[in-house]
This record gives C-alpha cells, structure tokens and sequence, in this order.
C-alpha cells in the first residue's frame, strides 16, 4: 500500500502577467487588427476606414508640423481664458449662493437646470456679441464652464462639517482666514471636482465653436480634414485631441489631489 | 436641519425665496429692456425681450415649431431606448464577468470623460448627413453613465436580498429578475436620466451644428436669416424643453426611489 506524505500547502505561483492585464493588453491588440482587417477586406470605403499605417503617417505628419502647435496654441489659450474666467466667477457665484440659504433657494434652481442645457445653441448669440474671432469661443467656454463650477461649489460650501466653521469662529478667525484657512480647504474636493467637468465642457464649448465658425484652432483643423475628406488627417487630429482632453482631465484631478482625497 | 434652527431663518423657507427669485429675473427683463429702448444697447445685437416673446408665437405658427420638437423628441427617445437597452445589457454583463468588469470599467469611465461629440465630421463621413448621425452621437456619448449605473446599482444590491434568494433556491436567471434587476432599477434610472440629459444636449447641439434636424436646426436657421428675435426666442423656447425634459425625469426618478 502506498503511503502518502503530508501535503504541505504551497502557494501557487503568480502568473507572469496578471488575468485583468492579459485581457486587456488582448482588446488593445485586437481592435486594432480588428480595424486593420475592416479597412483591407474592402468591406467600407477605404477613404473612410484607411489603414492605420496611412493614419500613423498622418499622425507623425501632423505632429511634426509647426503649424499643428500654432493652433494647438490657440485652442489652449481660449480654453484657458474661458476657465480662468468662468471657473472664477462660478468660485464666486458659489460661494455666495452656498454661504446663504435664502440666495441658494431663490437663484440655484435657474443654475441648476440651466446647467445641462446645450450651450452650443448660443453660440449665434456670441458671435454677435463678441465677433467671429477667438472672443466668441472663449464667451462659450466661459459659458459652459460657469455652471458646474459654481454648482459643486456651492454644493461644497454646503458639506463643510459645521465644527470646522464652530472651531474658526470659536478662534475668532476673520472672514479673510475663514475663507484661507476653513472654507477653501475643506471645499478643495469639490472645487477641484468642479474644476475638472468645467475643463471638459469648456473645451467641448470651445471646440465645438471653433468647428463651426474658426480658421484657427484645434476644432478648425478637425472640419477642414472633414471638408477636404482627408480621413487620416481627421482621425489623426481626433486621436490627439482625445489623449490630450483626457489626459488634462486626469492631469487636473492629480493637481488637485482628488485620487488621495478619495483613498481617505 | 432641526425646526428649532429652521424657526429662526424661517425666510429661507417657504415660497418668499421663489418668489424673489422669480422677481430677480423680472427685473432683469425689464432692465435689459430699457437699456436696449434707451440705445445703450443696440437693438441690432440684442433685441428687446418684448420682441422675442412676439416672435415666440411668430415661430410657433410660422416655423413649424411643433414638427421640430417632434423631430427632435423622437431623436432623443429613439437614442433613449438604445442607451437603455444596450447600457444595461453591457452593465449587466461587466457585473457578472468580474475579469472584464475589472479589466474595462476604468475604460468605460475615461470614455464618459471623452468629448465624443467633437467626432461628429467622422460621423456624419460613416453615416451621412441625416438623422442617423445625430441619434448615433447622442447614443455614443450617453451610454457611459448607464453602464456604470448599471454596474453599480447590481453591485449594491444589499446582501439580505441575495441571501433570500439563495434561501429559496433560485436558479441563476430568477436571482436577477427577482432580486438583482428590481433591487438595481433605482440606481440604473439614474443612469438612463443622465444618459438621456447628454442625449438631449449633443443631439440638439449636432443638430445646430449639421443644420439639420429639429430644434437646433431651427436656431442656426434663424440666425444665419440675421432674424434676431426668433433666434433669442427659439433659443428661450429650447432651454424651456430642456428644463421640462429635466424636471420630467427628476419626478420619474424620485416615483422610482425607494421609500425610506
């Protein structure tokens, strides 16, 4: 009869490359290939779906043009300019609407479903204000960035735990420290949060106004491939444009220390 | 807060802040009025707010207002069924595949992070000028919210509940439709309220863009014919849907939440 020894438990070894990695290292090889096999199977317009060798070289092509930079500048710039202004005065308008019930109850409910109303219908509206040159897009950016700002600060005032405020008063801090030392502190989650979707609904405001009526910018390069049917062009434009909105968008939840303030 | 500390601001209750609200923007009106009647403003770039209001019944009967806002609701309700339908059986099928949930729903998020409607030229090369294009849009860039919803209304389905139905011994299939599906349903409508309000914004917003359509056409229409008052009006009569449209979903949402 056989004898058995004592199983002695081992610890299975670790996969060289964990499941969740290898699944999607998988999807991000297959849609390419996916893609590639749609565009030389002559199933769609190859005009519409090429190669993704043809939109590489036109990737390349257009990061290596100084001009691309020029109007990667100027898209920037308006952004920017619409998130100074509109994050500001949403900061304000926030706070003030958040520091008394009385405003909140007779103001914020026009914010609030003003907010989610498509600001691009405006824009008519801009132009005629503010000209047909980069003004009017920044108008709109400032415009869309405006209301989640001033709404999740508001919301944020609201949360600030009523010790910290006893403990400011109990040190008989002034308004100005109030504001340094409790109130801004602890709303940086939400102003940072405000922040970020005011960033992302500012550069679709701004693009969006420059694909419409421009001859500079990032959105004007996206209409001009579609309107002399470069796809690669476009694509390679879109490509970069959505690595670059998302990549701000993370960039600004890392400044504003959203993940650490999220683990506590 | 406690009655005690609502018996000593009572002014922030009540219909008096509505009421001062409503005066506020009262106000406004007539201020913009007189500063555009006195040339301070020019009429030419902001018209009167006596003028849009005429001209809110001038485009009612004259621009076939009724038909656009059919248009444009078929649009959204037609981008509303596809979000509902395929974010949830997407929801439902990351949350019962562990390793793809964790493997895509990070992707899901950064893809509701995404300006999608900014590729609106790529899809009006895939699916021409028409409303195609704009129900596509809408769907694409209001599928993030339901799946995730999706996803974490079936993931917080309180254990009790399972364990009730396990008690019972139900197979797989009646386990979701009797526990998981109701339990999630609160959660997946505000996913669907979400994805419908994007619908609704990047359809209406395609539509102005593309010039085709129904109430976004509506405006770029007007504007490009320089008529001043029916573009401010037409764009009042838009934010108006929207509000309705929001306030509509809100109440669907709060039928739907359970009590307590």
């Amino acid at each position: 009869m056989a004898t058995t020894g004592r199983l002695i438990p081992t610890a299975a070894p670790a996969p060289l490359i964990a499941p969740v990695a290898l699944l999607r290292l998988a999807i991000i090889l297959a849609l390419p290939a996916l893609w590639e096999v749609l565009a030389r199977s002559g199933w769609l317009y190859q005009d519409v779906v090429p190669s993704l060798l043809r939109i590489g070289a036109a990737l390349v092509e257009l990061l290596s043009h100084p001009n691309y930079y020029y109007n990667l500048a100027v898209t920037v710039g308006e952004i920017g300019v619409a998130l100074a202004i509109g994050g500001l005065s949403g900061l304000v308008v926030g706070i003030v609407l958040g520091a008394n019930r009385f405003l909140a109850r007779a103001f914020e409910p026009y914010l609030y479903y003003l907010g989610p109303t498509p600001k691009i219908i405006f824009f008519p509206v801009m132009i005629m204000w503010f000209g047909v040159d980069s003004p009017s897009k920044i108008a709109l950016g400032t415009l869309s960035c405006f209301f989640p700002v001033a709404l999740s600060v508001a919301a944020g005032m609201r949360a600030i735990d009523t010790v910290l405020i006893r403990v400011g008063k109990s040190f008989r801090a002034s308004t100005l420290q109030m504001a340094t030392k409790i109130y801004l502190p602890a709303m940086r989650h939400p102003i940072v949060n405000g922040v970020r979707l005011g960033l992302g609904v500012a550069l679709v405001g701004t693009l969006l106004a420059e694909t419409k009526l421009s001859n500079k910018g990032i959105g004007f390069l996206i209409i001009n491939a579609y309107s002399t049917f470069d796809m690669p062009r476009m694509y390679a434009n879109l490509i970069v444009l959505f690595v670059l909105a998302i990549g701000a968008n993370a960039l600004v939840g890392k400044l504003g220390g959203l993940d650490s303030i999220k683990q506590r | 807060m406690t009655d005690a500390a609502a018996g000593r601001r009572p002014a922030a209750h009540g219909p008096l802040p509505m009421l001062v609200g409503l005066a506020g923007v009262l106000v406004l009106l007539i201020a913009a009025e007189a500063v555009i009647r006195l040339d301070w403003v020019s009429r030419f770039i902001v018209p009167p707010p006596s003028e849009v209001i005429g001209s809110l019944y001038r485009i009612t009967a004259e621009e076939h207002i009724g038909r656009r806002f059919l248009l444009t609701g078929a649009e959204c309700l037609t981008a509303g069924i596809m979000i509902t339908v395929v974010g949830v059986a997407v929801g439902v099928l990351l949350q019962r595949v562990s390793l793809l949930r964790q493997a895509c729903e990070t992707w899901v998020a950064a893809w509701a992070a995404a300006p999608i409607v900014l590729a609106y030229p790529l899809f009006m090369v895939i699916f021409g000028r028409n409303a195609i294009t704009i129900i596509m849009i809408g769907f694409v860039a209001a599928l993030p919210p339901v799946i995730l919803k999706t996803i974490e209304g079936m993931a917080g389905t309180r254990k009790v509940l399972v364990d009730v139905g396990k008690s019972f011994n139900l197979t797989s299939a009646q386990q979701f439709w009797k526990i998981l599906f109701p339990a999630a349903l609160p959660t997946i409508f505000i996913g669907v309220r979400l994805g419908l309000i994007f619908a609704l914004i990047n359809i209406v917003g395609v539509e102005f863009l593309i010039n085709y359509g129904g109430l976004g056409q509506l405006i770029e229409d007007l504007a490009e014919r320089y008529d001043l008052g029916g573009t401010y009006a037409a764009i009042c009569f838009v934010i108006l849907v929207s509000v309705l449209f929001f306030m509509a979903l809100e109440r669907i949402e709060r039928w739907l939440r359970p009590v307590g």
